[in-house]
C-alpha cells in the first residue's frame, strides 16, 4: 500500500500494536538538557531502574547556561540544576556535553551537526523545538518529563497514531526570502492550532530548494502552529549535509543507508488525511506584531486593527496583544522601533543564519540605543563562524559576540529582555515575558534581524 | 504509581482567555528547581501582580477546575505547567482545545485535561461567575461534566481513562512488553543507525 514518509517511518518503529491501545514506538536518539531531565533521573532512582540504552543517549547544556562566560554560573538555583544534569549523567553512564566543551550547544543544533540525526529515524527530546529534526526526515517530537523517564527506563513511547498533513508549497521563494518568513507567513495563514494531531510534511519546491539550515528552521517551528512534528523528505541536500559528520555512517555502510533513505519520501500514490497550501512565490520579508507565533504580518503591512478579525476569540486575543505589545492600529510595522535585536536559538543559531545577518551588517553599525546580541547555536557554530570572521563583522558593527547556549530565546539564564523593552528575535516563541517578563518580542528572520539592528525600528536589507 | 482520577467535584476558575501557553502558565525563570513539587509561585506568575486577575479573587481561592478558552497548554513542553497547576490544587483543566504535548503530561500527572465544546465552556464561564461557589463535577466514568441539571459528554480514548482510573504507572505497562522491546532491538539494527557512545 502506498504511504506518506511519516507512515513509512512510524510503521517502521512499532515495537508492539494491540486494539485499544497506543503504538508502542522505539526511539532511535533520546537527546537530554538540564531542565526538564532532573525529576526523571529521580524516578529511575526512585525505581531503581537504570537508562535501557545509554548508547542511545546524549545531554547537552544549554538552557540554563551563561553566553559571557564558559567559567561561572553566577545564580545558585541554575548551578544546582546543572551540577545535577552533571551528576545524572555521570551516574547513569550517559555521554555530556558540558559547558564549554567543544561540542556543547543548543541540543537541537547539536544532533544534527554530529550526524546524530538521521533521516528515518524517530527522535524524541524533552523540548517542543525537538521537531527541528524533522527536517531530515526522521519523526521527531517533543515529550514531557515523564515520557522522557519512560524513554530513559524502556527505550520506548506508547503514542497514539497520529494524522498525516501535507503542506503544498506553490511556487518559488522570491530572491532574499528566508525559511524565517516562509514559516512564519504559514502558521499566520494557518494559525497557532491548525497543525493541532498531524505529522506535518512540507512539499514543493519551496521547501526542496531550501538548505538544511533552512529546512530545520522551518520543521522547527511545526510545533508553533500545534503539530506534532514536521517532515521534509530526504534528498541530495539531506545526504550532502550528513556525509562526513562524525556520526554519519561510512564506506559501504553509507551506501546500505543511502538505498534504505532513497526509499523514505511519500509514495506518489499515497494519500494525507489534509492537504493545505501556501502560495510561497507572495512571501515577502515577515515578522510578528503579536504574542504568539500566528499573529504576523508582512513587514511593509501595518500593525492590525483588532476589529479586523471576524472570530471573537481572535479579536480578543489581538486586543489583548496589542495592548501587552504597546502597540496602536494602523502604525506601520517599518516605524516600530527596537531596543534589542538576538540573532540567535535553535531556529536561527545555524552558521547559515549568522552568514545572513553578518551579510547584512557588514560595514554598517548598530544604530544609538540599540542592542545587538549574536550567540550561536552551538560552540561548533562559534567556532566556524570565527574562521570564516564573521566574529570580527558582528563586533565591529558595535554587536556583541557571545557563546552558545539558548540564551535569550527564553527568559531563563542571565540573557533577558527587561520589562517593556522591545526586541526583534530570530527566535521561535513571542509570548508574553517570553524573553524576560514584561519584555515585548518580534519575530524575525536574521536579515531583517540585522536591518532592524542598522535602522533602529523593524527594517529589511532593501531598506537600508 | 500514578494518582488515580475517578470523578472530582469542586469550585472552578473561570480563565477568560484563549491561547494560555505553557510559558504563561509557568515563566522559565521557575523552572529551576530540580523536584517535583515547589511550582505553585511561578504559576500564571506574570499575571499575579494584577489584583483584577481571576486566580487572585478571593471567590475562587478554593478552586480546583479551571475553565479556559481554545488552545490551552499550547507551546513549550514543560510539564512544570501541569506540576504548577497540580501544586495550585487544580484536579482538572476544560478546554476547547489543549496543546498535544501538554495534554499528555497532564494525563500522566493526575489532572485531567477535559476538552469540551466552546458553548459548554461559554455556559460554565457564565454560571461559575454567576455563582463562584457553584459544584462542578467531573466524571471520568461517565466522561461527563456536570453543573446542577445540565452535563456535557467529553471524549477520552479508553486507555488513558482505564491508566487514570486505575493510576496505573506507564513505565510499568510498558515494562510488561519487555520481550518485545528486546525482540524488536533484535530485529530492527541497521548496522548504520548511530550510537551516542560506545558500551
Ligand atoms: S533555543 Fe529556545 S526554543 Fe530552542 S531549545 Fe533553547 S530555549 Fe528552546
Amino acid at each position: 500500500m502506498a504511504q506518506t514518509l511519516a507512515e513509512k517511518v512510524w510503521e517502521a518503529h512499532v515495537v508492539r500494536r494491540a486494539d485499544g491501545e497506543p503504538d508502542l514506538l522505539y526511539i532511535d536518539l533520546h537527546l537530554l538538557h538540564e531542565v526538564t531531565s532532573p525529576q526523571a533521573f529521580d524516578g529511575l532512582r526512585t525505581a531503581g531502574r537504570k537508562v535501557r540504552r545509554t548508547d542511545l543517549t546524549i545531554a547537552t547544556e544549554d538552557h540554563n547556561t551563561p553566553t559571557d562566560n564558559l567559567l561561572r554560573i553566577a545564580d545558585p538555583i541554575s548551578r544546582t540544576q546543572i551540577d545535577t544534569l552533571r551528576r545524572n549523567c555521570a551516574e547513569f553512564g550517559i555521554r555530556l556535553h558540558p559547558l564549554g566543551d567543544a561540542e556543547q550547544g543548543v541540543v537541537h543544533v547539536i544532533g544534527p551537526q554530529l550526524g546524530l540525526t538521521q533521516p528515518g529515524m524517530t527522535v524524541v527530546c524533552g523540548d517542543s523545538h525537538t521537531s527541528t529534526h524533522g527536517a531530515f526526515g526522521a519523526l521527531a517530537f517533543g515529550i514531557g518529563t515523564s515520557e522522557v523517564e519512560h524513554v530513559l527506563a524502556t527505550q520506548t513511547l506508547p503514542q497514539a497514531r497520529p494524522r498525516t498533513m501535507a503542506v503544498n508549497a506553490i511556487g518559488a521563494l522570491a530572491p532574499g526570502i528566508t525559511a524565517k518568513d516562509l514559516i512564519l507567513a504559514l502558521i499566520s495563514q494557518v494559525g497557532t492550532g491548525g497543525g493541532q494531531g498531524y505529522v506535518v510534511e512540507y512539499r514543493g519546491e519551496a521547501f526542496r530548494s531550501l538548505s538544511m539550515e533552512g529546512r530545520m528552521t522551518v520543521c522547527n517551528m511545526s510545533i508553533e502552529w500545534g503539530a506534532k512534528a514536521g517532515m521534509i523528505a530526504p534528498d541530495d541536500t539531506t545526504f550532502g549535509y550528513l556525509e562526513g559528520r562524525p556520526h554519519a555512517p561510512a564506506g559501504r555502510e553509507w551506501e546500505q543507508a543511502l538505498d534504505y533513505w532513497r526509499g523514505l519520501p511519500t509514495d506518489p500514490a499515497a494519500r494525507f488525511d489534509r492537504e493545505v497550501a501556501i502560495d510561497a512565490s507572495a512571501v515577502t520579508p515577515f515578522v510578528t506584531w503579536g504574542t504568539n507565533p500566528g499573529q504576523g504580518a508582512p513587514l511593509s503591512a501595518a500593525v492590525p486593527n483588532p476589529s479586523e478579525f471576524s472570530d471573537p476569540a481572535e479579536r480578543n486575543a489581538a486586543e489583548r496583544a496589542l495592548e501587552y505589545m504597546a502597540l496602536r492600529p494602523g502604525t506601520p510595522l517599518r516605524e516600530v522601533g527596537i531596543d534589542v535585536v538576538f540573532v540567535g536559538s535553535c531556529t536561527n543559531g545555524r552558521i547559515e543564519d549568522l552568514r545572513a545577518a553578518a551579510d547584512v551588517i557588514r560595514g554598517r553599525t548598530v544604530a544609538d540605543g540599540v542592542r545587538m546580541m549574536v550567540v550561536p547555536g552551538s560552540a561548533r557554530v562559534r567556532e566556524q563562524a570565527e574562521r570564516e570572521g564573521l566574529d570580527q563583522v558582528f563586533l565591529r558593527a558595535g554587536a556583541e559576540w557571545r557563546f552558545a547556549g539558548c540564551s535569550m530565546c527564553l527568559g531563563m539564564n542571565p540573557d533577558k529582555l527587561s520589562a517593556g523593552a522591545r526586541s526583534a528575535s530570530t527566535s521561535n516563541r513571542n509570548f508574553e515575558g517570553r524573553q524576560g517578563r514584561g519584555g515585548r518580542t518580534h519575530l524575525v528572520s536574521p536579515p531583517v534581524a540585522a536591518a532592524t539592528a542598522v535602522a533602529g525600528h523593524l527594517a529589511s536589507p532593501a531598506d537600508l | 504509581m500514578m494518582e488515580k482520577f475517578t470523578i472530582h467535584t469542586g469550585h472552578a476558575v473561570p480563565l477568560r482567555r484563549s491561547n494560555v501557553d505553557t510559558d504563561q502558565i509557568i515563566p522559565a525563570e521557575y523552572l529551576k528547581r530540580v523536584s517535583r513539587t515547589g511550582f505553585a509561585d511561578g504559576l500564571f506568575a506574570g499575571w499575579r501582580d494584577d489584583p483584577g486577575f481571576v486566580l487572585n479573587r478571593p471567590e475562587y481561592a478554593d478552586a480546583t477546575i479551571l475553565v479556559a478558552g481554545p488552545d490551552f497548554g499550547t507551546g513549550s513542553s514543560r510539564e512544570h505547567a501541569v506540576w504548577a497547576l497540580r501544586d495550585h490544587g487544580f484536579r482538572a483543566v476544560l478546554s476547547p482545545r489543549f496543546g498535544d504535548i501538554f495534554r499528555n503530561n497532564a494525563l500522566k500527572g493526575g489532572l485531567l485535561p477535559v476538552c469540551l465544546p466552546q458553548p459548554a465552556v461559554e455556559v460554565l464561564w457564565a454560571a461559575v461567575e454567576a455563582d463562584p461557589g457553584l459544584p462542578v463535577t467531573v466524571d471520568l466514568r461517565a466522561r461527563e461534566v456536570r453543573i446542577g441539571q445540565r452535563f456535557w459528554p467529553f471524549p477520552i480514548d479508553d486507555f488513558s481513562r482505564w491508566r487514570l482510573l486505575e493510576g496505573l504507572d506507564d513505565i510499568d505497562l510498558t515494562l510488561r512488553h519487555d520481550t518485545a522491546i528486546g525482540e524488536y532491538e533484535q530485529r530492527r539494527r541497521h548496522p548504520w543507525l548511530p550510537r551516542t557512545r560506545v558500551v
